[in-house]
């Protein structure tokens, strides 16, 4: 079964012989050869992704080490990661970093789950909807921003005047320390649920019928149905894209940077992407900007693992 | 632990070692450089040899939207050609001139052209990327024959540790931007802007009295652009943003307070800034060449960019001294020289640029030509001139003069003193954006707090950049 692949092989019982190191090296040798064609064309993506992605990666752990003062270039240890550490605005960054993931996970992963069980629950003008709900998705992100800047205009934008048509309380809407970050997290849902929308919609026509008629025989409503078979049948897309909405939230920068130039009002929308672009590309301090990259990274990184144990531990 | 996956896992330890290896070698000092002496006349203050052909590529060539300009640009290679006939000039377009996010990674990748746009501003940073020659010994009066008369404030952005790295293309000094007509229509006299903020506050109130979206007074709070203007405002008033050696914060002062307090009450208990804030450029021009917009805080340049870009009219924009009147923040524009030149292609590129920029008659002084190609003559910039020089370019304005020079009448007989900006800027602006966005965006702001928070976080900064 030398098609099989080494993943699909099963574990033998007991710990297996471990062979000779001539056979070993011949075996590698065998299947270097064997599979020399696949390689040469991999090669071409390896290298792109060697140069563009790792290289880039390999190269900021470096510099979050280094300074360059006057051309020269120095190894200043952790210099880089105290001097981030002692900025007011790094704290900050984090607050409202997290502020927006914790937001963004209540409106952007809750939102689109109900939409998509909403068009799973239709009878008619499903395939129209669906385009409706991705819509948002395929406008370019300046064009929606602009868009959205112009809803929140306290003066003149669209919910104000809807407010004031209703004779409820208007909103600073991005001109407001306490109703920017939410504001931003409004705007990025609307901007990106479409894509979750219709991951979590072919996850749903992907349940079994059968489990749905047998609850609804059992005396199940539309929430008990909800509750006991689509959300267990659900688990595996739900908690992969959770994951996915956590990493990606966390790296926010388009929307803040767009709608409220970065900061927001004492600096309530910058986040930490955005304190890296500033590092970089406003302060030349490319050891800051690398060292709070890694910061992130590892962050992410644990959270990441945090969340596969917990997972591990659920099932 | 299964072969195939030891496999997989040795050969991507292998191409990270490699990998890592190979950063750390690309980022081994003297690696990137060039070391500058690429052969040519060795002596610097020597003019440049007829003999020697020699190419320099130069950026900020005017776009092709810019129709007037580029073609000007075209004829002035030309005529500098019939001068310098071994001189090849290979000119890159862009407008703006420089994109700062751009600017940094041309300064990383070292992609810059052999002579380069930067502000007055840019000097640290492309000395910290090692990107500019030291042109020092390249600069004197016969190369730069008006070399006597540029104003020394000016030239001193451009000198580190006493050297001198560039040659300036444009410079400005802020001062009061108004909208003559909205003055007009709120029974101001549109020939004496209000010089204190004080008349600015009052005038505002009138302006903003007109209605229909029409705000007084504007500032921007974003991008780090509400730092920039806070200190504008401050030096106005005389203040400073850091102590005279740069380690801390000097702004905590009851001249500091007034800047922001000036702003609260036009914003809060006079309404006449409007409810939208967090604006950045170049919003508030937007707002001032749509009439609805009386005042702000701004350069000459802008009412070029209202007029060109945003079909305004000259007679519709004056301009006053900067409130307060004790001194005014000065930037401006200027050529760099990338390192690694050879001393050929530094005296072609000085040349060049005298003979563009810096010349009496000459390239962007030449106003009869300017008058005849429908560009404006008589806005107060640049003006780094002083001396001779600055009279025969007054005179030579004053008899093209397409703009109503009188509407700049009270900015340039105040003659308020140029200040440069602080040395760690950027970094200040941000934690000032905070302050001045917190003034604008809540009613319960507590100035006092604001600015001392701003002042403890700029003493943090400024500590940490040692």
């Amino acid at each position: 079964m030398a098609a099989i692949s080494a993943f699909a092989r099963r574990k033998p019982a007991g710990p297996a012989p471990d062979p000779a190191p001539a056979s070993r090296r011949a075996g590698l040798k065998q299947r270097v050869r064997r599979n020399l064609t696949a390689h040469g064309f991999l090669l071409g993506a390896l290298l792109c992704f060697a140069y563009f992605s790792w290289y880039p990666m390999v190269r900021e752990v470096v510099m979050s080490f280094q300074r360059t003062r006057r051309g020269r270039t120095t190894w200043v240890g952790l210099d880089n990661l105290d001097h981030i550490l002692q900025d007011p605005a790094f704290w900050q960054a984090w607050r409202n970093t997290l502020l927006f993931t914790l937001l963004a996970l209540v409106l952007g992963f809750a939102v689109p789950f109900v939409v998509a069980v909403l068009l799973n629950e239709l009878r008619h003008a499903k395939a129209y909807l669906r385009i409706l709900v991705y819509l948002p998705v395929m406008m370019p992100p300046v064009a929606s921003v602009l868009l959205f800047k112009y809803f929140y205009d306290p003066s003149y934008g669209l919910f104000n005047s809807v407010l004031r048509f209703l004779h409820l309380p208007t909103s600073a809407w991005l001109n407001s320390s306490s109703t920017a970050m939410v504001s931003v997290v409004v705007a990025a849902t609307w901007m990106n649920m479409g894509g979750a929308t219709l991951v979590y919609l072919a996850a749903l026509q992907g349940i079994p019928g059968e489990l749905y008629e047998a609850a609804e025989l059992d005396g199940a409503g539309l929430l008990r149905r909800i509750w006991h078979v689509t959300i267990p049948q659900t688990r595996l897309i739900l908690s992969l894209l959770l994951l996915l909405q956590i990493v990606a939230t966390m790296q926010v920068f388009v929307e803040p940077f767009l709608l409220t130039g970065g900061n927001g009002p004492q600096g309530s929308t910058t986040t930490v992407v955005y304190l890296i672009y500033q590092y970089a590309f406003n302060f030349n301090d490319y050891g800051s900007a690398s060292a709070l990259g890694l910061v992130m990274l590892i962050v992410l990184a644990g959270l990441s693992g945090l969340y596969a144990r917990l997972s591990r531990t659920a099932d | 632990m299964n072969r195939d996956r030891l496999l997989r896992r040795s050969v991507a330890l292998l191409a990270a070692a490699g990998l890592a290896l190979g950063a750390a070698a690309c980022s081994s000092p003297g690696s990137t450089g060039g070391s500058g002496d690429q052969g040519g006349s060795s002596d610097a203050s020597a003019p440049l040899d007829p003999g020697t052909k020699v190419t320099i590529s130069i950026d900020c060539q005017p776009p092709v939207t810019k129709a007037a300009e580029r073609k000007q640009w075209a004829d002035d290679v030309a005529a500098f050609s019939r001068l310098y006939p071994n001189v090849t000039v290979k000119a890159k377009d862009g407008f703006p001139c420089e994109e700062p996010a751009a600017f940094t990674a041309q300064l990383k990748g070292r992609t810059q052209t052999d002579v380069f746009y930067s502000y007055f501003t840019d000097l640290d940073q492309v000395l910290d990327a090692d990107g500019a020659e030291d042109i020092s010994a390249y600069v004197n009066e016969k190369s730069v024959p008006a070399l006597k008369d540029i104003d020394p404030s000016v030239l001193a952005t451009l000198k580190s540790e006493g050297r001198l790295y560039g040659l300036p293309y444009s410079n400005y000094k802020m001062g009061l931007l108004y909208n003559r007509k909205l003055f007009t229509r709120a029974g101001l006299d549109p020939d004496r802007p209000p010089t204190t903020w004080e008349g600015v506050r009052e005038a505002a109130r009138r302006i903003a009295a007109l209605g229909n979206g029409v705000n007084g007074y504007g500032d921007y709070s974003a991008t780090n652009q509400g730092g920039w203007h806070y200190t504008a405002e401050l030096y106005g008033l005389g203040g400073s943003m850091t102590t005279e050696d740069g380690k801390k914060a000097a702004f905590n002062t009851p001249e500091g307070r007034k800047v922001l307090q000036n702003l609260y009450d036009m914003r809060w208990t006079d309404n006449s800034m409007g409810a939208t804030q967090g604006l950045k450029w170049p919003d508030l021009m937007t707002q001032m060449s749509t009439d609805k917009l009386g005042m702000y805080v701004g350069a000459p340049d802008d009412i070029t960019y209202m007029v060109q870009t945003l079909k305004g009219n000259y007679e519709d924009y004056g301009m006053g001294p900067m409130p307060g009147g004790k001194a005014a923040l000065l930037g401006g524009n200027d050529y760099l020289f990338k390192k690694g030149s050879s001393p050929d292609q530094i005296k072609a590129g000085i040349a060049w640029i005298n003979f563009k920029f810096l010349t009496i008659g000459r390239g962007q002084f030449d106003y009869a030509r300017n008058k005849t190609d429908g560009l404006p003559v008589g806005l107060p910039q640049p003006f780094f001139f002083t001396g001779a020089s600055l009279e025969a370019d007054n005179r030579a304005k004053a008899a093209d003069a397409t703009v109503p020079v009188k509407n700049y009448a009270p900015y340039l007989a105040a003659s308020v003193p140029g200040r440069t900006e602080p040395a760690n800027a950027q970094q200040i602006y941000k934690v000032l954006d905070n302050a001045v966005s917190g003034v604008l965006t809540d009613r319960n702001a507590n100035v006092d707090k604001l600015l001392a928070d701003a002042e403890s976080q700029v003493d943090q900064v400024l500590a940490s950049l040692g």
